[in-house]
């Protein structure tokens, strides 16, 4: 696994933007954990979500469909449609769900990395 | 990571709970420590210790869910020094932990005025599972009991005090009234005299001044100097936040209690959070459950590379309290009020009206409180209300419904969210209320919030209603395309776009959704029947469609090789078994005469279609909005009362149609003979022999709402019958809305049954050639979508569940056994 650090985050490879279907998402396996990466290819946009859907507890955000609310990023599970922003991880569907964990994603040369938070340095 | 939370109480649990349920690169330690003897327990819920129910009922989860999560629990120990400079804290029983993150969740205790006397024996407090022992243990000794405090805790002690059958309780408030924060006078009397009725007695305006009694109490004396003697009494006059810890190493506490947060739950050391109870934010302690979890989950997200703020908190509440229904919403004291009181039920209501007459600003409801949750919803939205508002409190007088076909003859208690129980009059008062968007309504009633599938049903409701009001409605998509279905479809024929992409920058704005990119691709496939993962519109396709599956519980899939009219040769049979058996699938025999494959891993999809396509088989198109079945009687062949061949029938019929994407799937059936016994009377289009031909039914539907077909048309032979049932099905398709069924569409069809037997059958719209045509392209371009992708490497990518690691299948999929077969594990 391809890892640089800067001063906040690791950021890990995750694959080739060819990789991902255009306004898709694909799942990233990153050590034992899954990430769902989503590429708005009409904003040219990338984002990076925790894979589970905290709904049901589903491996499956990567396989829902992306679109928009108010311009506002979000995916739809595929189990139930429960939405989340992609911006900050929160249920727009139902306010009393769990958010999701949202990670940051950078593009060089054609290689997506996924920026996985050092944690102490959150705040 | 290394989290440290001192206290293990309701918030301290929903913070584990919250932050568990996240993704982290590597998972977080975390410690517990707690002052009382056992793992969280529900404090909401306290007094049914009382009423029957044990401490490990209270759990919210035992001990072991603490350990199969990895977090360490130490209990009876609390912490009682922190090092802030070196991020350790040390333990009552010697235990040094260091942090990275602290987190105070330490509550409150009850507050304890100071009134002369308080150390008496046979005064209690009511706060933890251990006070309840104790008054549990005294209360034989006790006839009269006597609470301080007629807030929200004091009226649940005073219902302790019930449980444990004290037959004498009296309850002392100081201010004018009870429960002073939520409700008014007008309202206090009534619940007042409701509790009067269950045996309370109640004093307001009552300061108490001294404790009376030696070493143990014997009354209560009050300013105004009247005595009233008690040999029990539980103080529960409010919460004082537990910050003495956070006091003593530094951090900045309010002068009345609580320790200081910021918009992060973050204390004045950014290394240390406070939630609950113990957190004192922009002045005000929260002593309600539902904010703490609110912060846990703030403090939950920003641990776990979120970004979230804690920015208040409405203090709406409804409660049973002693069973009488309480609730306080918004602003309950001003504004113009408009009160409906009845004495006789025991029943206060109060809604307080902004100045100009168009919104709610709060409001009380004593002794019922259905109500609450809509009235809530009208003041939270701004919700304009009606002309005039007292219609909110008590229903529009008067106005007999109209009864009728239609979702609105449906009566009002019917379900039509069975997930979450929601009443076809829930979701028309939510539509009333001013919530007439499917989002609204969805928010407002969680209707079609789970399965998804009463969403058709719920948007005619929301139509249908609107209508009643006198509204027009134009049935838009979504906020992306201001077209309705119909018009979006004549419109991309027109104009021949192929591609999603294409239709939004003609037709649309921003960038699609949930609901229009699936309508739209439905759209395109129903023009061009072209391969819908093609042309970047494999995004567009509702998730089974663009996985050519069924996702199942797990994140498995369902495969359904076409057999059609359910014949098979057991050659056929063979390579099904075969099949299922490498790949280790469950199997069983549907309703539409075929064979289900579950719990099939994503990336072993093109392998097993792979080898079903060798052996003939084609793809079922179970996963799409599109024809499904067209189940047959034996039939002619076999059958001594069969009249004509239905399965030979069958067979032509669906292979005619399969892969026609159409606004809905698509059922059909043909028996042989009147006895039908292929049912095809509850099929979208179903077909009957007769001495002299076919006759053609449509629009029937198991399902939900089940619903005969009509007959459509009498003896025909099997080429009009097959003519008509084109026109039919492109008539469908030309002009319905997206996910309704032939029996809905045909219900809301102006003219019904007459006028579409005059569009198929005498060709009034003069239509009949056009549509003809259209569906014979259409089944001309049938390709089997399956075979396309086994054949293309690059399609055959996309099935892989790791994109950094094709083949490898996703190791949190758990299956269990049953009969022999395997299930997918139960779901949380």
């Amino acid at each position: 696994m391809e890892v640089t650090t800067d001063t906040q985050k690791e950021w890990v490879l995750a694959c080739h933007t060819t990789d991902v279907p255009p306004n898709g998402g694909v799942c990233v396996k990153l050590g034992d954990e899954q990430v769902a990466l989503f590429y708005f290819a009409r904003r040219n946009e990338w984002y990076a979500t925790q894979n589970l859907c905290p709904h049901r507890q589903q491996m499956a955000l990567s396989r829902g469909m992306t679109g928009t609310q108010e311009g506002e990023p979000k995916v739809a599970c595929p189990f139930h449609k429960k939405t989340f922003s992609l911006k900050d991880g929160r249920c727009l569907t139902d306010e009393h769900e769990c958010s999701i964990t949202t990670y940051p994603v950078k593009v060089i040369e054609n290689k997506v990395y996924i920026g996985l938070y050092n944690p102490v340095a959150i705040m | 990571m290394k989290i440290v939370i001192i206290g293990n109480g309701m918030v301290s649990y929903k913070f584990c709970e919250k932050i568990l349920s996240k993704t982290h690169a590597t998972p977080p330690q975390i410690t517990i420590f707690g002052e009382e003897p056992r793992p969280a327990y529900d404090r909401v819920h306290l007094s049914e210790f009382f009423a029957g129910k044990t401490a490990d009922d209270l759990l919210l989860a035992p001990a072991s869910w603490y350990s199969e999560n990895n977090i360490r629990l130490h209990l009876g120990d609390p912490v009682q020094h922190i090092d802030r400079e070196n991020k350790t804290v040390h333990s009552y029983k010697g235990i040094n932990e260091s942090y990275d993150y602290l987190i105070f969740a330490t509550g409150s205790a009850a507050f304890v005025p100071p009134i002369p006397g308080v150390d008496k024996k046979g005064v209690f407090i009511y706060r933890t599972i251990e006070d309840l022992e104790l008054m549990r243990d005294y209360a034989p000794k006790a006839k009269r009991g006597v609470v301080i405090g007629g807030g929200l805790l004091g009226l649940e002690a005073a219902k302790a005090l019930l449980d444990l059958g004290i037959p004498d309780t009296h309850v002392i408030e100081f201010a004018p009234r009870l429960m002073p924060r939520q409700i008014d006078d007008a309202g206090s009397r009534i619940l007042q005299s409701k509790l009067n009725q269950l045996g309370l007695e109640i004093h307001t305006n009552k300061n108490t001044s001294i404790i009376l009694g030696d070493d143990t109490i014997t009354g209560l004396q009050f300013a105004d100097d009247s005595v009233l003697e008690a040999d029990m009494l539980v103080i529960s006059a409010g919460i004082k936040p537990r910050d003495e810890l956070a006091k003593l190493c530094g951090l900045d506490t309010g002068h009345r209690g609580g320790i200081v947060v910021n918009d992060h739950l973050q204390t004045t050391d950014p290394a240390i959070f406070a939630i609950g109870e113990c957190a004192l934010h922009n002045g005000m302690v929260y002593g309600l459950v539902a904010p703490g979890y609110e912060m846990a989950e703030v403090v939950a997200t920003n641990l776990s590379s979120g970004d979230k703020s804690f920015t208040g908190y409405d203090m709406s509440t409804k409660l049973k309290l002693i069973g009488v229904d309480v609730a306080s919403f918004g602003d309950p004291f001003t504004g113009r009020p408009i009160v409906y009181e009845d004495t006789m039920k025991g029943i206060y209501k109060r809604i307080n009206v902004s100045d100009d007459g168009k919104t709610l600003i709060g409001g009380i409801l004593v002794g019922e409180a259905e109500a609450y949750n809509m009235l809530l919803q009208t003041a939270k939205n701004k919700v304009i209300l009606p002309p005039n508002p007292e219609d909110v409190l008590l229903g529009a007088r008067g106005g007999a419904t109209e009864a009728g076909p239609g979702v609105l003859g449906l009566p009002d208690d019917a379900i039509i969210c069975s997930c979450e129980s929601v009443t076809k009059a829930a979701i028309c008062q939510a539509v009333e209320a001013g919530h007439e968007s499917l989002n609204d309504v969805k928010k407002c009633t969680k209707a079609g919030t789970c399965c998804g599938g009463c969403v058709p049903m719920v948007k005619d409701l929301i139509t249908s209603t609107m209508k009643a009001q006198g509204k027009y409605i134009r049935n838009v998509l979504c906020e992306h395309f201001h077209y309705s279905r119909q018009e979006l479809y004549d419109l991309i024929k027109v104009k021949q776009l192929y591609t999603f992409d294409e239709v939004l920058d003609t037709y649309g704005q921003g960038d699609g959704c949930e609901t229009c990119k699936p309508v739209v691709a439905s759209i395109l496939a129903s023009l061009w029947n072209e391969l819908i993962l093609d042309k970047g519109n494999d995004t567009v396709q509702d998730s089974n469609d663009r996985f050519l599956a069924n996702i199942q519980k797990g994140g498995t899939y369902s495969v359904v090789p076409r057999i059609p009219g359910g014949e098979i040769t057991p050659a056929k049979l063979l390579v099904i078994a075969q099949v299922a058996l490498k790949y280790n699938l469950y199997t069983k025999i549907t309703g539409g005469q075929r064979i289900d494959l579950f719990g099939a891993h994503l990336s072993d999809l093109p392998s097993i279609w792979e080898e079903l396509i060798a052996a003939g088989f084609e793809s079922g198109h179970a996963y799409g909005k599109a024809l499904r079945t067209v189940k047959s009687c034996v039939g002619s062949t076999w059958c001594r009362f069969g009249l004509h061949d239905s399965v030979s029938f069958a067979i032509q019929i669906e292979e005619r149609y399969r892969g026609l994407r159409a606004p809905h799937k698509i059922k059909s059936a043909v028996s042989g003979c009147i006895r039908e016994c292929a049912e095809a009377q509850s099929k979208d289009f179903g077909i009957i022999a007769t001495e002299k031909g076919w006759n053609l039914y449509v629009g029937g539907n198991g399902g939900s709402k089940p619903q005969h077909a009509i007959l459509l048309a009498s003896d025909l032979d099997s080429e009009t019958c097959i003519r008509y049932i084109d026109r039919f099905l492109m008539f469908y398709i030309k002009t319905a809305d997206p996910l309704t069924r032939t029996a809905t569409w045909l219900n809301k069809l102006d003219g019904g049954i007459t006028y579409l037997r005059n569009v198929v059958v005498n060709d009034s719209l003069g239509i009949a050639n056009e549509l003809e045509a259209e569906m014979q392209s259409l089944v001309d371009r049938y390709k089997c979508e399956w075979k396309e992708v086994v054949d293309n490497p690059e399609l055959r990518k996309r099935f892989n569940h790791f994109v950094n690691a094709p083949g490898e299948k996703d190791p949190t999929v758990k299956f269990d056994h049953l009969r022999e077969q395997k299930k997918a594990a139960e779901w949380k």
